[in-house]
């Protein structure tokens, strides 16, 4: 690899940067549903009918259980079959967002598992419902206690949005093979190039979430027996 | 008519039957006691009052409402009873403040200005006020205690069930407890606390119970009970509790 590969890619920067939004967009989509299903999930599983709880467990047994990409290729193949037409990117955001709300079902499952009895009980006697005793007492401290959980998800997420490649979103990856095709000469520096810029994008996330961690942390709640 | 009434309850875990069919009258300001070994049934007595506990069998009414129908609404009620739990049991993630005004925002959907300052009021009520802003963690057992007993207060109860409320503490801070539970009773409090805090027993209760068995043994006043018990069970019990933990506040 000589020098002068790398003063040829930078015109191809920019191309890179458009590939990479989409995955950063893929990202966000399929993070905020993974959260909002996974929470969901593991409150069934924690507080709902008996039922409903081996629902939720079948549920996170099968999107834990199947390889990503095959679970893309369902979603991307199967749903235009079952005559729902979807955009390669939104089958993407579905199938990575469920998918990794099975992932963060267990986190949060596991979190709202270790908060005390006596907090609920506390709250039930206060004249607080369920539901609100759940809102205001038990998730507020789950949540919290979560988040160490969820930066691994998080940065484990952000690189599976490069599988999305593989039902033809134009992302990084696709990007990259498309100069690569054109210059074979840049195949070294361009994967490089990606992989600095999720690398970049990593640190980034995981400083964001340290920040949001601390920002939120009560004395107390971390380190208790 | 009495404030509150519980008619023959009944409690069975498994094989074991907690309660065998308790009954007990309470009237508006008064102090009640209850007392007996461990594992007699005293803390299902006050979870099944307000149904964090469901009971087999019985009633329970707080003045005309019957608290143990199907049909009556469990969290208003729960609103009008005061639980001060043996641990405390603040809100891990709730400040002091926040945590006497939980209830005041989202159970008596108060603004949040007047819960602001009812909260603060109870907390001076405490001797806490200026442990608003500290979370539980940072505050010692008799202060959370104390904070629990806030929280209960805001409420405006009709009576405080106290479950063994001291039973948790350090020996030095007991008396910060008491003495507040203590000035609750004189203000007219009504109150049922289950304790081995014979001092407070004797000196502030109006009647003592005495539980053994899932069943009350005797009751009456603290003269009577610590004199001239009429059942010599009840006599033998107390002479060994007193011994125990002493007489002290």
């Amino acid at each position: 690899m000589n020098l002068s590969a790398w003063t040829e890619i930078a015109p191809h920067i920019p191309v890179l940067l458009r590939g990479i939004l989409v995955n950063i967009e893929l990202l966000l989509g399929l993070i905020s549903l993974g959260l909002g299903v996974g929470v969901v999930t593991a409150l069934v599983e924690v507080y709902g009918p008996r039922p409903l709880g081996w629902a939720a467990g079948a549920y996170t047994w099968f999107f834990r259980g199947v390889p990503e990409i095959v679970l893309l290729f369902l979603f991307y193949f199967g749903l235009s079959q079952f005559g729902v037409p979807v955009s390669a990117f939104f089958a993407a955001v579905l199938a990575l967002g469920l998918r990794s709300s099975a992932y963060q079902a267990q986190i949060f499952r596991g979190a709202l598992q270790s908060i005390p009895h006596g907090q609920m009980m506390a709250a039930r006697a206060l004249g607080l419902g369920r539901v609100k005793a759940i809102a205001y007492v038990i998730l507020p401290q789950a949540l919290r206690l979560s988040l160490a959980g969820w930066s691994n998800e998080f940065s484990s997420v952000l690189k599976d949005t490069t599988l999305a490649w593989g039902i033809g979103v134009v992302e990084v990856m696709r990007q990259a093979s498309y100069i690569r095709a054109r210059n074979f000469t840049l195949t070294l520096p361009i994967y490089i190039t990606v992989a600095l810029m999720f690398l970049v994008l990593t640190y980034v996330g995981n400083v964001a979430i340290g920040l949001a961690e601390r920002r939120l942390r009560v004395p107390g709640l971390e380190g208790r027996r | 008519m009495a404030l509150l009434r519980v008619e023959n309850l009944h409690k069975r875990y498994g094989h074991e039957e907690v309660l065998k069919g308790v009954t007990l009258t309470q009237e508006a300001g008064e102090t009640k006691v209850v007392i007996g070994p461990s594992g007699t049934g005293k803390s299902t007595l006050l979870r099944c009052i307000n149904r964090l506990t469901e009971p087999d069998q019985g009633q329970v009414w707080l003045e005309d409402l019957e608290i143990t129908s199907r049909r009556s609404d469990i969290n208003q009620i729960r609103a009008k009873i005061g639980f001060v739990f043996q641990d405390f049991n603040l809100f891990t993630h709730l400040t002091a403040l926040d945590n006497v005004r939980l209830g005041l925002t989202k159970v008596r959907r108060m603004p949040r200005a007047a819960a602001t300052d009812r909260a603060m009021a109870e907390l001076d009520r405490v001797g806490l006020a200026a442990k608003a802003g500290a979370y539980p963690a940072q505050l010692s057992g008799g202060q959370q205690q104390r904070v629990s007993i806030a929280r209960a207060l805001a409420m405006d109860p009709k009576l405080i069930l106290f479950d063994e409320p001291t039973s948790a503490l350090d020996p030095e801070l007991i008396g910060e407890v008491l003495s507040v539970m203590i000035q609750l009773a004189r203000d007219g409090m009504t109150m049922i606390v289950v304790t081995h805090e014979m001092g407070f027993a004797r000196s502030v209760a109006d009647e003592i119970v005495f539980m053994e068995g899932g069943v009350v043994v005797e009751q009456g006043p603290p003269e009577q009970m610590f004199r001239s018990p009429q059942i010599p069970r009840t006599g033998e019990f107390l002479r060994k509790i007193s011994e125990l933990y002493g007489e002290s506040s």
